[in-house]
């Protein structure tokens, strides 16, 4: 797969289970993100494929909300447009119920990620794929994130995500991406049409 | 795809959304003429459905490139792409959110307008007639222009100068129309011409802009 034209990542192939949590390491610059984007769908492989893409629900390092809608705004909009899940449950998961009527542009940092994964919960998708959803949290914050994980893969669901803390989840596999580092190849693809 | 057109609705009448401005733009413009060609009101009359015309299409150009910036800029275009509608569909859904926000309020201003640079009387239908047949072109065109430009920082030029030629034709027979409708003449032909240009364009346009979205997406 590649990024702006530049192959990044090769040979790498893995499948996730349900209920199985996937953790994928290695040094900025390696490609998790890259590997992320292509698994959630936005961009395609070079060669190989990804199945499964309509079960993933994708959050990236921007937790995509709008600062002038209202927390319960915020939710009810990606609620209705994965087909209605359940917004109290989502807010009561991560604690943001006392902020329900706060405008998203108000909140702080750690807040608003908060928000960005409660989306998660909304879409009812059973694959989250995460591009580091710890940063900006502090550790309780943490915890109610690697809570609702452990609820989400016991529920059958499946979760891959690019982080560099430890969760502490048991049954999280590792992958380090590094060794799979594609070589400098002879002829770029033309990814405009792929 | 309802729940889309909501949020961008909203958005659009919160604080800083935008609403308002293509519109505040046209009222300024069409009030400077006057000062800048002198009030001789034949000479007005004359150049009313064209002005009123030019107007429309420049105060549309201004908020093209807010139709995808803004959720480009925190993310949820990403989010957008890999929610469960169609691509063709949300910019679809992203054309019709600018034209009510920004064509329809033209259309329903142009006539008082056209009041300030003393437009013929058989001209007011025939100008809100044009317009209200001509600002979807323009809003799916410049949805078009925006999905080209998503994420090249102040894209706003290169917006301007892609999507002006195209939106020439629509220019040329939409002002044709108010000014044949001004001096009482047939409109038929500019008038079938404008609607077939409209219509093919919102009808074809939403896939070249699903595919250069996802192309820029990548």
């Amino acid at each position: 797969m590649s990024r702006g034209g530049v192959p990044v990542l090769e040979g790498l192939s893995f499948v996730l289970e349900a209920g199985q949590a996937l953790v994928l390491r290695g040094p900025n610059g390696s490609g998790k993100t890259t590997l992320i984007r292509t698994i959630a769908g936005l961009q395609p492989p070079l060669e190989g494929r990804v199945s499964g893409i309509e079960a993933v629900a994708y959050a990236g390092h921007q937790d995509g909300l709008k600062t002038s809608l209202d927390v319960v705004e915020n939710l009810a909009f990606w609620a209705a447009v994965y087909g209605g899940g359940d917004v109290e449950a989502a807010m009561a998961r991560f604690d943001l119920t006392d902020l329900r009527d706060r405008l998203a542009g108000n909140l702080s940092a750690g807040q608003k990620r908060r928000l960005g994964l409660a989306r998660l919960l909304v879409t009812g998708r059973p694959v989250w794929v995460l591009d580091e959803p710890t940063v900006s949290l502090d550790t309780a914050s943490v915890g109610l994130f690697a809570d609702a994980v452990k609820a989400h893969l016991a529920s059958g669901g499946a979760a891959l995500m690019a982080t560099h803390i430890d969760l502490g989840l048991p049954e999280a596999r590792m992958l380090d991406v590094a060794p799979y580092k594609a070589r400098p190849r002879a002829r770029a693809e033309d990814e405009a049409f792929l | 795809m309802i729940a889309l057109l909501t949020r961008d609705l909203r958005l659009a009448i919160r604080a800083g959304g935008g609403f308002g401005l293509g519109l505040a733009f046209f009222l300024i413009v069409v009030v400077l003429v006057p000062f800048g060609v002198g009030p001789e009101t034949t000479l007005l009359a004359r150049i009313a459905p064209g002005i009123l015309w030019v107007g429309a299409l420049l105060a549309c150009l201004l908020s093209l490139d807010r139709i995808f910036a803004l959720d480009w800029e925190d993310g949820s275009l990403d989010l957008l792409a890999t929610a469960p509608l169609p691509m063709e569909g949300i910019v679809t859904v992203k054309a019709a959110a600018h034209w009510i926000t920004t064509g329809l309020p033209l259309v329903l201003a142009a006539p008082a307008l056209g009041l300030l640079l003393s437009l013929p009387g058989p001209g007011y239908l025939w100008l809100f007639l044009s317009l209200l047949i001509g600002t979807p072109a323009l809003s799916v065109i410049g949805t078009f222009g925006a999905a080209l430009t998503v994420g090249l920082k102040r894209g706003g030029l290169l917006l301007s100068l892609l999507v002006l030629p195209l939106y020439v034709p629509t220019l040329i027979f939409g002002a044709e129309v108010a000014r044949r409708g001004a001096d009482g003449l047939a409109v038929e032909t500019p008038l079938l011409m404008l609607a077939g240009l409209s219509f093919g364009a919102v009808a074809l346009l939403p896939f070249a802009s699903a595919a250069v979205l996802r192309i820029n997406l990548r």
